[in-house]
């Protein structure tokens, strides 16, 4: 389990790779935390590698989500596959984020 | 007994009637976490379990109920473990997870995470997972406090 963090045009990209879930949720927060301390306003997580999510993992979406738009930026999620979207339906969570199917359609909607 | 070039893979009928009991034991550690749930997402997938079914419901499930018995049940404590016991067979998975905590209200613990109240809250959404993904969710103290939760194999 791995977060690889990159920088596109003003967006900063978050790739997961493996699980999101209670043993490692705090290192994504941090990090993403981390961005916004440095000013950086838009941020994308691409979830093309990650396995599954657990309860905690999506409440740290939900932490970021909220500390995102108290700073006045955005955030997107990507790639999330059939599994991943229906964990996001059934808490209905999809109403919550801003959902793309792919990084480019996600970079696009900034 | 069959002599090794006689024997044949069990057919359709035989293995109807095969099942794997497995037994893990772990210590109040979230490290220990994805290990058990790739050993019993593997032997639901050598038993046809749905591609979703391990993908998803198994491993989601048994995550949360793990994490609840070490974070909830044993306090992180050195010291007090965790049990995990999964019966598989082509039918049905049954899985118990047993920590030495002294056991929760089911019903009291289950909120509804999707309502517009508490869809902001950062927690509530583990036992509402265990229910959305599992066919049955139980609670009750026997040798500790134990999860039971049993998901059928869809064809």
């Amino acid at each position: 389990m791995s977060f690889a963090i990159k920088k596109q045009g003003e967006v900063v990209v978050v790739d997961v790779d493996g699980q999101l879930i209670v043993g490692n949720r705090s290192e994504l927060k941090q990090k993403v935390l981390d961005e916004l301390e440095r000013g950086e306003k838009k941020v994308l997580i691409d979830f093309s590698h990650t396995g599954y999510i657990d309860s905690s993992g999506l409440g740290v979406l939900v932490s970021l989500s909220k500390k995102i738009r108290e700073q006045g930026g955005e955030l997107r999620l990507a790639n999330l596959n059939d599994d991943l979207k229906t964990l996001f339906e059934l808490t209905k969570l999809d109403t919550l984020f801003q959902i793309a199917d792919t990084k480019e359609r996600a970079l696009q909607s900034f | 007994m069959m002599l090794p070039q006689e024997s044949e893979a069990l057919d359709a009928v035989a293995s109807a009637r095969l099942r794997v009991a497995l037994e893990l034991e772990i210590p109040s550690d979230i490290r220990y976490i994805e290990s058990v749930v790739t050993i019993v997402a593997r032997h639901c997938e050598q038993f046809h379990f749905t591609p979703r079914q391990c993908a998803l419901n198994i491993p989601v499930a048994l995550t949360e109920a793990l994490s609840n018995a070490i974070l909830r049940g044993n306090g992180e404590r050195d010291g007090p473990r965790v049990q995990v016991k999964a019966d598989v067979t082509p039918a049905r998975l049954v899985l118990e997870v047993v920590d030495e905590g002294s056991g929760f209200d089911l019903a009291e613990c289950l909120v509804d995470p999707t309502s517009p109240d508490n869809i902001e809250r950062e927690d509530g959404r583990g036992l509402f997972l265990m229910t959305r993904l599992m066919d049955e969710l139980e609670r009750f103290t026997s040798h500790g406090n134990v999860i039971r939760m049993t998901l059928r194999r869809h064809d």
